[in-house]
Order: structure tokens, then C-alpha cells, then sequence
């Protein structure tokens, strides 16, 4: 291993962070209307869920198909903060209870529910957002990490969980807003969320909340911590028998990857109006995972690229040919599997490093870069 | 809760429940058996079985409508060829997907387990585009119809008691291979120690092929019963997956036992808890015990000693 792996950013790194916060910051912007981009907001809020599942099973092997029960408790949190709000006995007169969130009363409660008192406060849901999530994963965690289950069990017993959550909120509809979810928010502290203005200023609050969290990712994978990370991937056994306590370090990567979903759900929340179970359950759980593969499982920066094209590719065919997107999906699962494991930072590793390097190494000193061998 | 009724229509009432949890049971049976080989024996996680059993289960369409149009007079038993047209269906498609992915992951399980998700999808958009969106019913036939009624109050649907039957067949069935033929000495040998199993002589590549093949035809017949107790929809497997795995899980995996024994309690448990609860609260609790108990005991409810 070279020195330069050591420090928190190699050349390289810096170049993928500027080019990334380049194409978020000013070319998004730039190319798109008002709608597209809030479209892409929304798709940047799966990028913090993808960047999550780099550190969990890229780097720690670790693979949760229940990232969406994360994404959706920090969304639901945010919603329930939101729907109080609109919720004022003004906006709601003409329920039979007023000053109760719209579905509980079509649901004949008369009550809020003691759960969703906290709510009302903002820094309260703002914790929340993050805590609840990193206290479910804790627990998932800590029952789990601590005797030895992982692999295929740990996948299964976590698409449990998002199939678990899923039926509770829709069955639980009262309390809950059911399958349609929460919907109608209206304002932040009285700053009206639906604007156009307020939708542009949340793209840019959730890419820098989003560079926040690649930061610690990159941190992390920096770190000793990292280093770990990897070495319990390849040989757990040995890392185990060579005194570190295994466990601890899987809960943490685990609970910083369900924090970070917890955020990403609370800014979709924000910029697209509504949270739901559709966005919780077994299916889309699983897409996220495909956000992540496509990226690249061991590039943070991948996934955020990964995310975005993913769910790009997603909108524009089920416009045009809703027919195709399941069949493009699922050969996009099989082909990132069988042909690209290591998705687009694979590829660019592989065939766009060397060229550019090649580029490089024509105008600097031939020795800083590895000359790629002549092809003959 | 139990003042409204008196003791015999209470009788009655677990009674029929307990019917309910029975056929429940056989449907986790039947969906089951054909994890427990793949899951359980090869380790494969193959996210795509409730489409091979959905496969079985438009091929049982297709031939009762085959029926009914050409040889209307044996419609009685068209039922018997469709499940063997829906086991060979369905292993063919297993033999080609192991020979095409499956053969390739061994080694990635859990990039089997993303492989087979997007096979799922596909297979899920091929029947939706084959046979339309819409959920299609078979017409059941006459022999299965009606119920039998056994006191005043307590009825049992015939289909109900054919499924079951189907299963503790197909069970018993899946059991002679396993334990009594020489592809089911193979696939335990290569279960225990595939090295050893290779030195041995065994073709350790055919036979998970083959073993392959023999879930999803499993999976396929499974699919064939379903017919008989509801209708098939294109995205009707993907409603299971989670269950089975976790009733595979729970009986503990490589236990043919095990796995009967947790499809019964999981099943029994859903079923009476629906009494008492709401359909999705019972569903609920019964995921969280089953995780719960999960969490403490990690191998299942039976586990074989096995040397890793």
C-alpha cells in the first residue's frame, strides 16, 4: 500500500469530488427547468442511500435489502413534522376533529396519538430523522452482528424488516395515512415547500447535506475504521482472531449507512411533497441496492452517479415505454452482476483511468503516473 | 371477546380457522419444498422462485383451457397432466437459468441473490406482456367443487382438502428423492463436503444442475396447486418470497423437517392470530416472532451439524 492511500484525499479523489460537486452544483442546474430539477433532487436523495450501502456492503460485505425502512423512518419523521404543521385547527375546520392530521380523522380518531406529540417540535424531528433510523438499525444490529449472522441470513432478515414495516403502516392507516402515506405538506416553519424558489433552494440544501455525508463516507473509508472494514469482507475470521471485536465495527458501519438513508428519505420528503409505503417496502429497497451496484459498490462517488443515471433511465422509459423499464431493470440486475460487479468505476478504472493517464503522462513527468503498456 | 358465541359455534370457529391454518400450511409446504432444495441443499438464494411457481401456475392455465376447448370430455382430470406439464416447464427454465447465471455466482451468493431479483423482474414483465396484467382464475373442475360439510357448522372446501393432499404428496415426494434415491445421496454428499463429494467421483456441476432443475419443477407444481385455491397474477410470486425464505429459514436450512415444521407453526400462528387481530397486524406479530426467535437462534429451528 502507497503512502498516498493513507491521506483522506489522493489527487485522484479531489478530481472525482470536483467534477461531482461540479455537475451537482452548476451543470444541473444550469441544463435543467425547475421541474427537472427538482426530479433530480429527488434522485440525489437515493444517492445518500446508495453512498450508505458503498460503506456496508462494498466495503463491509455487509448487504441490507432493508435500506428503505431506513429511508422511510427518516422520511416519515419529516412528514409527521410537516403534516402537524399544515394541520393547524385553521387548515382543518372542517373535520369533525380539527387540528388532527387529515387521515386520522377519516380513520374516526379524535385524538393525536401520544407518538406523535414530540412532532410538533422541529429540532425534535430533525434528531429524529437521524436517530430513529440509527436506533432501528442499532437494534437489527446488535441482535444480529453480535452472533455472527450475516451474508444471505442478514439479507433476508432485513427484506423481513421492510416487509414488516410496510404492512404495519398500511394496515395502521389511522395513525399512519395508510397506503396513499402522508401527503399534502405544505410549509416548513412557514416557508411554503411547493414553491419553485423553495424547491431550488432544497436541491441545493440536500447536495450539500449530501457531500456532508460523502465526506465522513470518505473519512471512514480512510480511516483505520476503512482498512477494517475491507479486511472483515475478505477474512473475517482472521480480523476477529487478531483481537478486534468484529461486531462493534459492522453495528457502526451499519447504523452510519441507516443514518445517512434516514436524511436522503427526509429530503425526498421535503422536495417531493409526500412519504409513503411505496417507498419503504421489499421492492424498492432492492432498487436501491441497484443504485449502488450500477455506481460501482466500492466508489462513493460512483453511487451518486449510479443513483442518478439508474433513476433517470427509470423515469424516461416508464414515460415513453413503460413496458420496457421492468425488462431493462432486471437485465441491468443480472448484467452488473454477471459482467460489471464493480459498475461504472469499474469500467472507468479500467478503460477511462489508463487513457487518461496516458493523456497525462505525455505532458507531465513519466515517472508521477504508471505507463500503460504499448499496445502491439 | 368469546361471550357472543356459544360453545359450539366457538368450537366451530377454531375449528374452521384451524382448516384455514391447514391449508395455509400446505401452501407454505408446497412453496417451500422447492426452496428447501435450492436454499436449503445448494445455498442458492434464487429470488425468482415465486416466478417459477407463477410459471407452473400459467402453464396449469393454459392447459385447462387447452382442455376445455379440444378434449372437453376429460376436462375432469386436466388437472393431473397440467402438474406434470407445469414440473417440466419449470425445471426447463431452472436448467437453462442455472446453466446460463446460476453455474457463474456460486461462489457470490449474494450476487445471486441480486441476479435472480432481476430475473424475477423479467419473467415478471414477460407474463405481464404474454398474458396481460390482469389476474386470471382456472375453472376448477366439478369433482373439486362444493364443500364437505361435516357437522351443521363446520365446513370443509374440497380444493382445500385437495391442496392439502397435493402437498403431503409432493412432500413425501420430495422426501424419496432426498433421502431414498442416488440424486439425492449426491446432492446431501455435495451439501457436506463439496471437495470430498468431487474426489468421489460425483458429477458435483450436473448435479446442482440438476438439483436446480428439480426445485423450480417443485416450485412449478406448487404453482399448478395454487390455481386451485385462487387466481395468478404476473407479480403474485414476489407476494411470497419473503414468507417462504423466511419459512426455509426458520425450519433450518438442509432440514426437509425443519422446514415442514416451521411452514406449521408460522402458518398456524398467522391463521389464528387472524382471529383475534386484523389480517395485518396477525401478519405482523407473526414476522416479528419469527424474526425475534430468529435473532436468538441464528440456524433455525433444526439445524444439521455441519463442518464448514
Amino acid at each position: 500500500m502507497s503512502a498516498s492511500s493513507h491521506r483522506l484525499f489522493s489527487r485522484q479523489d479531489i478530481i472525482g469530488f470536483a467534477i461531482l460537486a461540479a455537475v451537482i452544483f452548476i451543470v444541473l442546474p444550469l441544463a435543467l427547468d425547475s421541474f427537472r430539477l427538482n426530479l433530480f433532487g429527488k434522485y440525489l436523495t437515493y444517492a445518500f442511500v446508495a453512498v450508505g450501502l458503498v460503506l456496508c456492503w462494498g466495503a463491509g460485505g455487509i448487504l441490507s435489502l432493508g435500506q428503505g425502512v431506513f429511508f422511510g423512518l427518516g422520511g416519515y419523521c419529516m412528514a409527521m413534522f410537516l403534516k402537524l404543521e399544515a394541520s393547524t385547527p385553521e387548515n382543518t375546520a372542517i373535520q369533525s376533529t380539527p387540528g388532527i392530521p387529515d387521515f386520522m380523522d377519516w380513520n374516526q380518531i379524535t385524538a393525536l396519538p401520544w407518538w406523535w406529540e414530540p412532532f410538533n417540535s422541529l429540532l425534535f424531528s430533525l434528531i429524529a430523522v437521524v436517530m430513529v433510523p440509527v436506533m432501528f438499525a442499532f437494534i437489527i444490529g446488535v441482535a444480529m452482528f453480535r452472533r455472527r449472522v450475516g451474508g444471505v441470513y442478514f439479507a433476508i432478515i432485513t427484506q423481513a424488516f421492510a416487509a414488516i414495516l410496510t404492512i404495519l403502516i398500511i394496515g395502521q392507516q389511522g395513525y399512519t395515512g395508510g397506503v396513499n402515506g402522508i401527503t399534502d405538506l405544505r410549509t416548513l416553519q412557514g416557508w411554503d415547500i411547493r414553491t419553485d424558489a423553495a424547491k431550488e433552494t432544497l436541491y441545493y440544501v440536500n447536495g450539500v447535506l449530501l457531500f456532508a455525508c460523502l465526506l465522513i463516507a470518505q473519512f471512514v473509508r480512510k480511516s483505520k475504521l476503512g482498512r477494517l472494514l475491507i479486511a472483515m469482507r475478505d477474512q473475517e475470521d482472521r480480523v476477529r482472531f487478531s483481537g478486534y471485536d468484529v461486531a462493534s465495527f459492522k453495528i457502526f458501519i451499519f447504523c452510519l449507512g441507516a443514518g445517512f438513508a434516514g436524511i436522503g428519505g427526509a429530503m425526498f420528503t421535503l422536495q417531493v411533497g409526500f412519504m409513503s409505503p411505496t417507498l419503504v417496502g421489499i421492492v424498492p429497497s432492492i432498487e436501491m441496492v441497484i443504485f449502488c451496484a450500477v455506481g460501482g459498490r466500492l466508489s462513493i462517488i460512483g453511487a451518486v452517479y449510479g443513483a442518478l443515471l439508474v433513476n433517470w433511465a427509470k423515469t424516461s422509459l416508464s414515460e415513453s415505454f413503460p413496458e420496457l423499464w421492468l425488462l431493462g431493470l432486471g437485465g441491468l440486475f443480472i448484467a452488473v452482476v454477471m459482467a460489471f460487479p464493480n459498475g461504472l468505476a469499474g469500467i472507468y478504472a479500467e478503460h477511462i483511468a489508463p487513457r487518461l493517464a496516458a493523456l497525462f503522462a505525455k505532458r507531465q513527468t513519466p515517472a508521477a503516473v504508471p505507463k500503460p503498456k504499448p499496445a502491439e | 371477546m368469546f361471550s357472543d358465541y356459544s360453545m359450539t359455534e366457538l368450537g366451530a370457529i377454531f375449528a374452521m380457522q384451524g382448516f384455514a391454518g391447514l391449508i395455509l400450511f400446505s401452501v407454505f409446504v408446497l412453496m417451500a419444498l422447492g426452496l428447501a432444495i435450492i436454499f436449503g441443499q445448494m445455498g442458492v438464494i434464487n429470488m425468482a422462485h415465486g416466478e417459477f411457481m407463477i410459471l407452473g401456475a400459467y402453464v396449469t392455465y393454459l392447459t385447462s383451457t387447452a382442455f376445455a376447448v379440444y378434449v372437453p370430455g376429460l376436462f375432469g382430470i386436466y388437472f393431473f397432466v397440467a402438474m406434470i406439464l407445469a414440473f417440466i416447464a419449470s425445471g426447463l427454465l431452472g436448467l437453462f437459468v442455472e446453466w446460463a447465471m446460476i453455474r457463474h455466482l456460486y461462489k457470490r451468493p449474494l450476487d445471486t441473490l441480486l441476479a435472480t431479483w432481476g430475473l424475477s423482474l423479467i419473467l415478471q414483465q414477460v407474463y405481464r406482456s404474454v398474458f396481460g396484467a390482469r389476474e386470471v382464475g382456472v375453472s376448477i373442475p366439478d369433482w373439486m367443487m362444493g364443500s364437505l360439510p361435516l357437522t351443521d357448522l363446520i365446513e370443509i372446501p374440497i380444493n382445500g382438502i385437495f391442496v392439502m393432499v397435493l402437498a403431503t404428496g409432493i412432500a413425501l415426494g420430495v422426501y424419496y428423492l432426498m433421502f431414498r434415491s442416488a440424486w439425492g445421496l449426491q446432492v446431501r454428499a455435495i451439501s457436506q463436503n463439496r471437495v470430498m463429494a468431487d474426489a468421489v467421483g460425483i458429477n458435483t456441476a450436473w448435479t446442482d444442475r440438476l438439483t436446480f432443475a428439480i426445485g423450480c419443477g417443485v416450485a412449478g407444481v406448487a404453482g399448478s396447486a395454487f390455481t386451485m385455491i385462487g387466481s395468478t397474477g404476473p407479480t403474485a410470486g414476489q407476494l411470497y418470497i419473503v414468507d417462504t425464505f423466511l419459512v426455509v429459514v426458520f425450519g433450518g436450512t438442509g432440514s426437509l423437517l425443519g422446514t415442514i415444521a416451521s411452514a406449521f407453526s408460522i402458518s398456524q400462528a398467522q391463521s389464528i392470530m387472524e382471529f383475534f387481530l386484523s389480517g395485518s397486524m396477525a401478519k405482523v406479530l407473526t414476522l416479528l416472532v419469527v424474526v425475534g426467535i430468529l435473532m436468538i437462534r441464528p440456524q433455525g429451528l433444526f439445524s444439521l451439524k455441519l463442518r464448514k
